[in-house]
C-alpha cells in the first residue's frame, strides 16, 4: 500500500522521466494548480513548456472543520504540464497510473467528457476526467484559451486529486485517515489547520478587512502591470483571488457583486496574460530559440 | 463491372459519448452523398462507431466513375456554317472547346432552330484514384465542440490518433494532422493490441478478436442482455433508461455489466435523490424490486471483462456510498433550513442581470398568480393555496441538496414543504410548478399548481421578450418555446378558458411596472401574441389538427386556448361529413362580401326588399340570442349549419351591392355583423374544401 509521499515521489520520478521540469509548490495562495504562474503563465505563448508540481490548493468554501470524510479546505493537486501536447500523453498517463501499482486490467479506466472553464481567469479548455472504478482522479484538459489569450500551441494540463487517489489506492474512506509516510496520517498534519482555517473563514475572518484587501491587491496589480512587471502583478491576482475566495464562502458576496467580482479579477488575469506574451515576445521567446538551436546542432 | 468495399476509420482519444451517435450518421452521409456526386456505384453502407473510433464500410463499391455521354449545345446553324457551307470560326472554336473536331458536329432542332451538337463521351476515372479526396469528408465533419491540440491547426471533435482508409486491400493514402492513413487499427485501450486490417471485411471481427465490438448497435444489445441476465438471476426489475442506454453504450467498447450494493439507511433518502447521484452523476442503472420498490443495489458496465470485476464492483460502491453519505449530510441540513430565512436569501440571487433577483421575479409571479385564480374563480381554498405556494415556490434552491443537485428543484420543494409543516396541495404546487418539465413530462394537475406554473413560465417569457431576448430561429437558449408550450398545454388539460391575450396583457403589465423593459408596451405584446399563436399552431399540430382547421379557429385573437382545440377538433370531425363543404361556402360566402363593409353598423330592417332579407335577419337574431346566453362549441357549430338554407336564399334573391347606397349600406352593416358571428367560431374561408 502506498502511502502520499511515495505516490508523489512516484509521480514525479515517472514525470521527470519524461522531460518534465520538477518544480516546487508556488508561494501564495491559490484555488488551483492551474492558477500557479508555473501554469497559467506558461501555457501563453508558442515556447515549450514541460513541468510537473505538487500545488497545496486552498478552497475555502470547502472547509468542514475536518469534520467532513471527503473535504478539505485545503487538498493536494499533482500537476502537469506539456506543451505541445504530446501524441501519445493518454500512454504516458496511463503508465503514471502502472507507476503507482494500479493496473488499468484489473479496473475500470474511462475518458468521460469534461470541459473545463475558469471564468475568473479566462481560460477555457477540453477533455476528460479520468474516472477510476467510477471514481475521479484526474482531470485532463487540452487548453484551448488562457488569460483570454488563444493557445497555440496547446498544453495539455493533467491534475491528479491526491487525496482522492490516496484514498482509493489506501482504500480508504476518510481522508484524514489516510497514510502519509509512515507513522504520520494525514490527520496528524494537517486536521488542525483545517479546523482552524474553517473556523476563520466561516466565522472570525475580518468581512471588511478582506474587501478592503481586494482592492488594495487589485490597485496594486494594476500599478505592477503598468511598469511591465508580470510577475509581481500576477501575485496581487493571486491574492485578490484568494481574497475573494475568502468573502465568497463567508456568504458576504451577493450574486450579483459575484459576477462583478470575477469580471475584475478576469480582466487582470486577461491583462497579465497579454504582458506576459508581450514581454517574452520582446526576449524573443527565448525557450522556442534554444529548442530550436539544439534540434540545428 | 468490378468491385472493392471500402473502409474508412478516424481513431481518435475518446470522444464525447453525447456525439458519438450524430457524428457516425453524419460521416455515413456525407460518404454516400460524395460517392454518388462522383458517380460511383457502391452497394450498402455499413457503419461502426465507439468512443475512440468512427468507422463507415461501404460494400461493392466500383471500380471506376460511371462513364458519361453528354450532348454539348454550340451555335445555331446559320453561324456555324459560313455562306459557302463551311464551317465557321464559331463552329471550329465550340468543338475545339470540347476537346472534338468538326466531323462530330450534328444539328439537332430547338424550338425551331437548328443548333450544331456534339456527343462528347467522358470516361469515368478510376474510383483508386480520387479516393484521396475523401481525406476531406474526415476534415469537413462537424462537431458541436471541437478543439485543438499540439500545434495542429485543424479544429476537431478530439486529437485524430489513426487513419484507415482501404479500398480493398489497398491504402488509399492521405494524411491529416501528421497523421497518415494505413491499415493499422488499435485494439481495446488495455485488453486489446494494434493489429493489420488487410481488407475491409475482416474490420468487425479483427476488431472483435482485440476486445473492441464496434457494431454499436449490437453493443446496445448486449449490454441490454447482461442487463437482462443479472436481472434473471436476481429477480430485480431493472428499468433501462433509453438516454441513459445510448450513452453507456458510447461509454465503452467492450461492455461489462455488473452489480453493486449500498448500505440500505441510505433508502431513507427520497428516491430521486438516489436515482439522480446513481443515473447523472454515475451512469449507474438504479435497480428496483419487481413490485417496483427501489432496492441498495446498482448496476454498472465496465469497459472491458469480466476480470476482477468485483475489484471494479467495490470501487464504484466506494464512490456511490460517499456521494450518498454527502447527500445524506446535505439531507439533515436542510432539515434545519427555515423557510422564511431561505426565502430571504432569493433576494441576493440574481435571475437574469437584466431582470432583477429571484425574489422579484417571485413577487411578480405571486401577483399573476393570484390574478389568474380571481380569473378562474378558485375556490377559497385553492386560492389561498395557490397564494402560499407562489410565495414560497423558489425556496428550495438556496437549499444544499438542490445546490447539488439542480435538476432537484421542486422535488426537494415538496419534500421539505411538507416536513415543515405546509399544507398538502401548497407543497404539492411547488412541485408542480417546473411541469411539464420535458416534452415527455406532464403537465401540473392540481389548480394551484397549474396557475402557479402558468404564471411562472409567462413572467418568464415576458421578462426575456422584454429584455429583447426574443427566440429566433435556432436560437433559444433559455427554452422559451418549450415553456411558452408548457402553458398551452396546461391551459387545455386543465380545460380553463382563460383569453390568453388578457392573461399576457396581465403580465406585460407587471413586467412594465418592474422598469427593466426595453420594449415599447404594444411592441412587446405584439411579439408575445405572434409568439405563442406559433405555439398554440404548433401545440394543435401535436394533436394532428389539418393546418387550414388550425389557421380558421386562430382567427386574428387569442381567446381561451380549449375553446380553440375544441372548435379545430369539431371540424376535424365534421370535415368528412355530407354537406359540410356546402356549409362552410355559405357562410364563405358571407365572410367574402363582408369584406367590403366599413363595419358592423345598426341594421334597419325598413330597408329590406325581400323576405328572405327578413328571413336570414330573424334567424342570425335567433341564434345570436341563443349564443349569448352561452353554447358549448359544438352548439355554436350546430347554429351556424342551420343557417345554410337562409343564407343561399338570401344570397340567391339579394344583391347585396345594390346600386342605391343606403340600401347597399344597409345590407353590408348586415353581412359583417353575420360575419363577425361566425368569425367567432372560425375564419371558415381558411378552410380547405373538396
Amino acid at each position: 500500500m502506498m502511502n502520499i509521499q511515495n505516490m508523489i515521489l512516484t509521480l514525479q520520478k515517472h514525470w521527470s522521466d519524461q522531460g518534465c521540469i520538477l518544480m516546487q509548490a508556488y508561494d501564495v495562495e491559490k484555488g488551483a494548480g492551474t492558477m500557479s504562474p508555473y501554469t497559467f503563465l506558461r501555457a501563453i505563448g508558442p515556447e515549450p513548456w514541460n513541468v510537473a508540481y505538487v500545488e497545496p490548493s486552498r478552497r475555502p468554501a470547502d472547509g468542514r472543520y475536518g469534520e467532513n470524510p471527503n473535504r478539505l479546505y485545503q487538498h493536494h493537486q499533482f500537476q502537469v504540464i506539456m506543451k505541445p501536447s504530446p501524441d501519445n500523453i493518454q500512454e504516458l498517463y496511463l503508465d503514471s497510473l502502472r507507476a503507482l501499482g494500479i493496473n488499468p486490467l484489473e479496473h475500470d479506466i474511462r475518458f468521460v467528457e469534461d470541459n473545463w472553464e475558469n471564468p475568473s481567469l479566462g481560460c477555457a479548455g477540453l477533455g476528460w476526467e479520468v474516472w477510476l472504478d467510477g471514481m475521479e482522479i484526474t482531470q485532463f484538459t487540452y487548453f484551448q484559451q488562457v488569460g483570454g489569450l488563444e493557445c497555440k500551441p496547446v498544453s495539455v494540463e493533467i491534475t491528479y486529486g491526491i487525496e482522492r487517489l490516496a484514498s482509493y489506492i489506501q482504500d480508504k474512506e476518510n481522508v484524514f485517515d489516510l497514510e502519509w509516510t509512515d507513522g504520520f496520517t494525514v490527520r496528524d498534519i494537517f486536521l488542525q489547520p483545517e479546523y482552524e482555517h474553517s473556523k476563520y473563514t466561516f466565522e472570525t475572518s475580518d468581512t471588511d478587512m478582506l474587501f478592503n484587501l481586494f482592492t488594495i491587491y487589485e490597485k496594486e496589480a494594476h500599478r505592477q502591470m503598468e511598469e511591465g512587471l508580470v510577475h509581481p502583478a500576477y501575485d496581487y491576482v493571486l491574492k485578490c483571488s484568494h481574497a475573494f475566495n475568502l468573502l465568497d464562502a463567508k456568504g458576504a458576496i451577493s450574486v450579483t457583486e459575484r459576477t462583478g467580482y470575477i469580471g475584475r479579477c478576469r480582466n487582470l488575469a486577461r491583462k497579465v496574460a497579454k504582458t506576459f506574451y508581450e514581454e517574452r515576445e520582446k526576449l524573443g521567446f527565448p525557450i522556442l530559440m534554444a529548442k530550436e538551436e539544439n534540434s540545428h546542432e | 463491372m468490378s468491385k472493392r468495399d471500402l473502409l474508412l476509420e478516424i481513431g481518435l482519444e475518446e470522444m464525447p459519448a453525447r456525439f458519438v451517435t450524430s457524428s457516425i450518421q453524419q460521416l455515413a452521409e456525407k460518404m454516400q452523398a460524395w460517392l454518388q456526386d462522383k458517380k460511383i456505384n457502391f452497394d450498402d453502407v455499413q457503419t461502426f462507431s465507439t468512443p475512440r473510433r468512427l468507422a463507415v464500410l461501404i460494400q461493392g463499391v466500383s471500380e471506376a466513375q460511371e462513364d458519361l455521354h453528354e450532348e454539348a449545345k454550340g451555335p445555331a446553324k446559320k453561324i456555324a456554317l459560313t455562306e459557302n457551307g463551311e464551317w465557321s470560326k464559331a463552329a471550329i472554336g465550340f468543338t475545339r472547346g470540347q476537346g472534338m473536331t468538326v466531323e462530330d458536329i450534328y444539328f439537332k432542332e430547338i424550338n425551331g432552330i437548328e443548333y450544331a451538337h456534339v456527343q462528347k463521351f467522358i470516361k469515368g476515372s478510376k474510383t483508386a484514384d480520387i479516393l484521396p479526396e475523401i481525406k476531406d469528408i474526415v476534415t469537413h465533419l462537424t462537431f458541436p465542440k471541437n478543439m485543438r491540440w499540439a500545434d495542429q491547426d485543424l479544429r476537431y471533435i478530439r486529437p485524430i490518433k489513426w487513419l484507415i482508409a482501404l479500398f480493398g486491400s489497398d491504402v488509399v493514402p492521405f494524411e491529416i494532422a501528421n497523421v497518415s492513413t494505413g491499415k493499422i487499427t488499435y485494439g481495446h485501450r488495455f485488453l486489446g493490441d494494434r493489429v493489420e486490417i488487410s481488407s475491409p471485411e475482416h474490420y468487425a471481427t479483427e476488431l472483435l478478436r482485440q476486445y473492441v465490438m464496434v457494431n454499436a448497435k449490437e453493443r446496445k444489445e448486449a449490454i441490454v442482455s447482461q442487463l437482462k441476465k443479472i436481472e434473471e438471476e436476481n429477480k430485480w426489475s431493472i428499468p433501462v433508461d433509453e438516454d441513459l442506454l445510448e450513452e453507456v453504450t458510447n461509454l465503452v467498447e467492450y461492455p461489462t455489466a455488473l452489480f453493486g450494493r449500498f448500505e440500505e439507511e441510505f433508502l431513507e433518502l427520497p428516491e430521486e435523490v438516489l436515482i439522480t447521484s446513481m443515473k447523472e452523476h454515475q451512469r449507474y442503472f438504479p435497480v428496483k424490486s419487481q413490485d417496483g420498490k427501489l432496492l441498495p443495489y446498482f448496476v454498472t458496465v465496465r469497459n472491458g471483462n469480466d476480470e476482477h470485476i468485483e475489484t471494479v464492483a467495490r470501487g464504484n460502491e466506494k464512490v456511490l456510498r460517499a456521494r450518498l453519505a454527502d447527500a445524506a449530510f446535505f439531507y439533515k441540513e436542510d432539515q434545519r433550513m427555515d423557510i422564511n430565512k431561505a426565502l430571504a436569501k432569493l433576494e441576493t440571487i440574481v435571475y437574469h442581470e437584466e431582470i432583477g433577483t429571484l425574489a422579484e421575479k417571485g413577487q411578480r409571479v405571486r401577483k399573476l398568480t393570484n390574478q389568474l385564480a380571481d380569473l378562474m374563480n378558485f375556490p377559497d381554498q385553492d386560492k389561498k393555496a395557490a397564494d402560499r405556494a407562489a410565495e414560497i415556490c423558489k425556496f428550495d434552491l438556496v437549499t444544499n441538496m438542490v445546490y447539488e443537485f439542480p435538476e432537484l428543484q421542486g422535488f426537494m420543494g415538496e419534500k421539505y414543504a411538507l416536513q415543515k409543516g405546509e399544507e398538502p396541495a401548497v407543497a404539492k404546487a411547488i412541485n408542480e410548478h417546473y411541469m411539464p418539465r420535458n416534452a415527455e413530462d406532464s403537465t401540473a394537475g392540481s389548480e394551484a399548481g397549474a396557475a402557479l406554473a402558468i404564471a411562472d413560465k409567462l413572467d418568464s417569457i415576458v421578462s426575456t421578450f422584454a429584455i429583447g431576448k426574443i427566440p429566433s430561429g435556432s436560437q433559444d437558449p433559455y427554452a422559451l418555446r418549450r415553456q411558452a408550450t408548457g402553458i398551452v398545454q396546461t391551459l387545455i388539460s386543465m380545460d380553463w378558458d382563460i383569453h390568453l391575450e388578457k392573461l399576457i396583457n396581465l403580465a406585460v403589465e407587471l413586467v412594465e411596472n418592474a422598469g427593466f423593459s426595453k420594449l415599447e408596451n404594444n411592441e412587446l405584446k405584439d411579439e408575445l401574441i405572434t409568439f405563442f399563436k406559433l405555439r398554440v399552431k404548433h401545440v394543435l399540430q401535436e394533436r394532428g389538427i389539418r393546418y387550414d382547421l388550425i389557421d380558421a379557429t386562430l382567427g386574428s385573437e387569442l381567446h381561451s386556448v380549449p375553446s380553440l382545440v375544441r372548435k379545430a377538433d369539431i371540424l376535424n370531425l365534421k370535415k368528412e361529413e355530407e354537406g359540410f363543404k356546402e356549409s362552410m361556402e355559405a357562410l364563405s360566402r358571407v365572410l367574402n362580401i363582408s369584406s367590403k363593409a366599413e363595419g358592423a353598423k345598426k341594421v334597419e330592417t325598413d330597408l329590406f326588399e325581400n323576405e328572405y332579407e327578413h328571413n336570414l335577419y330573424n334567424k342570425y337574431l335567433e341564434v345570436k340570442t341563443t349564443i349569448s346566453n352561452g353554447v358549448t362549441e359544438e352548439d355554436y357549430y350546430r347554429l351556424l349549419l342551420s343557417m345554410k338554407e337562409d343564407i343561399n336564399a338570401y344570397f340567391d334573391h339579394t344583391m347585396v351591392m345594390a346600386e342605391d347606397e343606403k340600401l347597399k349600406n344597409n345590407r353590408l352593416s348586415f353581412m359583417a355583423s353575420l360575419a363577425d358571428m361566425i368569425k367567432s367560431f372560425a375564419n371558415v374561408r381558411e378552410i380547405l374544401v373538396k
